[in-house]
């Protein structure tokens, strides 16, 4: 790992930068007590609003309380600031990066033009675990795969010290996360109010009203009214809170398997008046669960039966089958040429450099340098099937080593990156921990987003892992609307003295 | 609305109700345990609120001999016990949370802040430190519960299937109160012979009538010393007793026509014809053809009418 280190806030010279300095000032007036009180306010609120989140193979934290298996992900107090221009370009980015991918993903299933032209070997694709021949030659509306994509996005800073952005990784399939960006700026405005009165914070709270539109375009048939439903595998999932949470906010129906039903190549839910047509089912559930009789025949999460009435066009379904084949680890190092490739444009958004173990190359570079270099599974996600190098004993390097001989097409590796960092609540205070950003891509008619996305934060310290499921927490994230920043003295709405009472009557 | 949707509304009514009278119950068996009686008779009482509840064997299973505060662990703490103040809760919850997003805001927080708040009072002692104190919280927090619901939600048949729950458990366990209470008197129904029982009796019935809530009500409507017809007749009876059977029903039969639109529906035709029943009949009939008999009754056409219920509206077969 280069000593380089880059953090939001503190430029390398004990200065504050531009677009904190509002914020500063107004930190360094909190009293450190009202502060905490403030933490456990958050923390209470979040409980009982019961904002958690279940914990795979993790039964019993200890907890009676919740009845062992909610966790509620640590909210951070300190705000992740994005200057507007920054934003701006990030912003661009994105929908360059998404209209690539999903044009991609399109190709892929249709004439696969990509692979002709000999832009991406023919074996990283039909040989993906990902690759869904049933979705071969099968339209889908306004050829769009990917309508929700969470790209995650990482800074570090290069060789003169500025912060670079690197899309680290993109999430095609069923990101998640969308609702701690909405409800932990629901919590910073319910503790702060008064720091967005004082700041130029870009809203998000639209992000329900996006994604229904976007849901609403990718309807099936001209129906004038489609009929637009939440698929979750149930209140017992990991990201259940989230599911309930964009069902309630899009006043749409949530959905289990069991709620769903095919009959005469239409879906439909059993509802108290009878069956009830559906026409888009934003799924938050894994391909290989979404019918039992084409996928995983023991899934019970799924509604049998489905697959066919998607490819006859009579559901739509958000995301599309197959999206996996786009957001593998495989195929992430060749991001950067689709958008050439299919848009005949630089890429506005960085890749972190890959060493692709599937070349001999790549992988004698890799072996020689584990110590030095993240290496991760190709399928694994969520921070499982990783090894840090430069965090691990040398133990868990030679068993990774081993693993990485016997499949070396399974694996890639990439350069320990310094992520940025922000100032974080820790017990012993205010210290810079690492963060990484998750902006929600919404793609129907037009490509869209809410300003910023998810801040997830490393709470230990020194560690590059932000998994919520591997202790991360998050913090709200704010772009400025401008780059005028209220560096001068904020403005106080001084109102007090003057008289509540207009009128009370009763007065001579 | 989702057939699963409407169960869970459904049951999470029917679970907090039962919460409730469950705590009101055990409230009325405790503070009628404070007055000056035999240990026999506080034996009955305890004896009786387990057989209303079906639960004397599972009891006795895991306790053995009859206790006051083994019985009140059993029926408050024991989450074993799938009728206990904490299951019932629990479950309330689970449901809420299987729909939290037909729920309002507002809604699902009091239902998961009751959830947060009772373990939080058992682990601390509240409960032992003062039962009394306890089983009022358990009563107010189902009155937030029905309030927030009333005052929040819209008027569509999230609502109405909630109220649903809410007045079919109300009157299964009102039925079940009655029934326990009047067969737990040894004596002829038409007064006590000394006058000292007379004394027991006026502790006793005006016991049942606060754990209902209707002290107050009785002696505004009846204006006159306190007969166990009298009793029966408000609880069983009068429409505008809100905890009675008679008013229970009504709003059964209302709420179930809100969420149908099929007027020849079995399930409304016998809502009906059970609300029909209470609303005609006299309390002396009742009485000479047999309270218990005819509670018994009772409780078997609410039973099967949750299974009709059930069946046309929650649980639908399949296709």
């Amino acid at each position: 790992m280069s000593g380089a280190k880059f953090d939001e806030m503190n430029a390398g010279d004990a200065s504050v930068r531009a677009h904190y300095q509002s914020y500063q000032r107004w930190l360094e007036r909190q009293p450190d007590a009202v502060m905490q009180a403030r933490r456990a306010e958050a923390e209470m609120i979040f409980r009982r609003v019961g904002i958690t989140f279940a914990v795979y193979g993790d039964k019993d934290d200890g907890n009676s309380e919740t009845g062992g298996t909610e966790r509620l992900i640590p909210f951070d107090l300190i705000p992740r600031i994005i200057p507007a221009h920054e934003w701006d370009s990030m912003e661009r980015g994105l929908v360059q990066r998404v209209t690539a991918l999903n044009r991609f993903i399109h190709d892929v299933y249709h004439d696969q033009e990509i692979i002709k032209a000999g832009v991406i070997p023919a074996e990283q694709i039909f040989q993906n675990a990902q690759f869904r021949p049933e979705m071969m030659g099968v339209d889908v509306p306004g050829n769009i795969y990917s309508h929700i994509s969470g790209i995650d996005i990482v800074r570090a800073p290069n060789a003169q010290g500025e912060g670079e952005y690197y899309v680290l990784e993109d999430n095609l399939r069923v990101p998640s996360g969308v609702s701690y960006m909405l409800e932990d700026r629901k919590m910073m405005m319910r503790l702060f109010p008064d720091l967005f009165s004082q700041n130029r914070v870009a809203p998000v709270a639209h992000y329900p009203d996006l994604l229904l539109e976007t849901l609403r375009d990718n309807s099936p048939a001209h129906r004038a009214e489609p009929t637009v439903v939440v698929l979750t595998p149930g209140m017992y999932n990991s990201a259940y809170f989230e599911h309930a949470f964009l069902a309630q906010q899009m006043g749409v129906e949530l959905v289990e398997g069991q709620d769903l039903f095919v009959k005469d190549n239409f879906v439909y839910m059993r509802t108290t008046r009878g069956p009830k047509r559906v026409d888009v089912i934003y799924r938050r559930v894994d391909d290989d669960f979404l019918d039992p009789l084409a996928f995983r025949p023991t899934s019970t999460l799924g509604c049998a039966g489905l697959l066919n009435v998607y490819r006859s066009g009579n559901v739509a379904l958000c995301n599309a089958i197959g999206t996996g084949v786009a957001d593998d680890k495989s195929i992430y190092p060749y991001v950067p040429k689709m958008i050439e490739f299919y848009l005949g444009e630089k890429p506005i958004l960085k890749n972190v450099p890959t060493y692709m173990c599937r070349n001999p190359d790549d992988l004698a570079y890799t072996l020689a340098n584990m110590k030095d270099l993240v290496v991760k599974e190709v399928h694994g996600a969520g921070g499982y099937g990783m090894l840090v190098g430069p965090a691990s004993t040398n133990a868990e390097i030679e068993d990774f080593r081993k693993a990485v001989q016997a499949n070396p097409a399974g694996y890639i590796a990439q350069p320990t990156l310094s992520l940025s960092t922000c100032p974080t609540y820790v017990d012993s205070g205010i210290a810079p921990r690492h963060i990484d950003l998750r902006p929600f891509v919404l793609s129907g008619k037009t490509v869209q987003m809410v300003p910023g996305g998810l801040t997830r934060v490393a709470l230990k310290d020194g560690s590059l892992v932000v998994n919520s499921s591997q202790g991360g927490g998050t913090k709200d994230t704010w772009v400025l609307e401008d780059d005028n920043y209220a560096t001068g003295q904020s403005q106080t709405q001084s109102q007090s003295g003057q008289s509540q009472s207009q009128s009370q009557g009763g007065t001579k | 609305m989702l057939s699963r949707t409407a169960d869970h509304l459904f049951w999470m009514s029917r679970y907090t109700e039962r919460a409730e009278n469950t705590a009101r119950m055990l409230d009325v068996n405790y503070q009628t345990s404070l007055l000056p009686q035999s240990t026999a008779v506080a034996q009955v009482g305890w004896q009786g609120l387990l057989s209303i509840s079906e639960l004397s064997s599972a009891y006795e299973g895991k306790y053995g001999a009859i206790n006051a505060r083994d019985v009140m662990d059993f029926m408050v703490r024991d989450e074993k016990n799938s009728s206990s103040i904490i299951s019932c809760l629990k479950n309330a919850r689970e449901n809420a949370r299987a729909v939290r997003g037909t729920l309002t805001t507002e809604v699902w927080e009091t239902q998961n802040q009751t959830y947060l708040e009772i373990f939080r009072m058992l682990r601390n002692g509240e409960f032992e430190r003062d039962p009394g104190q306890f089983f009022e919280w358990v009563k107010f927090r189902s009155h937030l519960s029905r309030g927030v619901t009333v005052g929040t939600m819209l008027q569509d048949e999230a609502l109405h299937f909630m109220r649903l729950g809410t007045f079919l458990e109300r009157a299964d366990n009102t039925a079940r109160l009655v029934d326990v209470k009047f067969h737990a008197v040894q004596s002829d129904f038409y007064g006590a012979a000394s006058e000292k029982d007379q004394e027991y009796d006026f502790y006793h019935w005006s016991a049942i009538l606060r754990s209902v809530s209707a002290f107050e009500i009785y002696r505004r409507v009846y204006r006159n010393v306190i007969k166990p017809e009298r009793v029966a007749e408000l609880l069983i009876l009068r429409a505008d007793m809100p905890r009675s059977l008679a008013a229970s029903l009504q709003e059964v039969v209302n709420n179930l026509k809100l969420v149908t639109d099929d007027s020849t529906c079995e399930t409304v035709r016998r809502a009906g014809k059970l609300s029909a029943d209470l609303q005609y009949a006299r309390i002396d009939e009742i009485l000479a053809t047999g309270l218990h008999a005819y509670l018994t009754q009772f409780l078997d056409r609410v039973n099967e009418l949750g299974a009709y219920i059930s069946r046309d509206f929650l649980v639908p077969a399949t296709s």
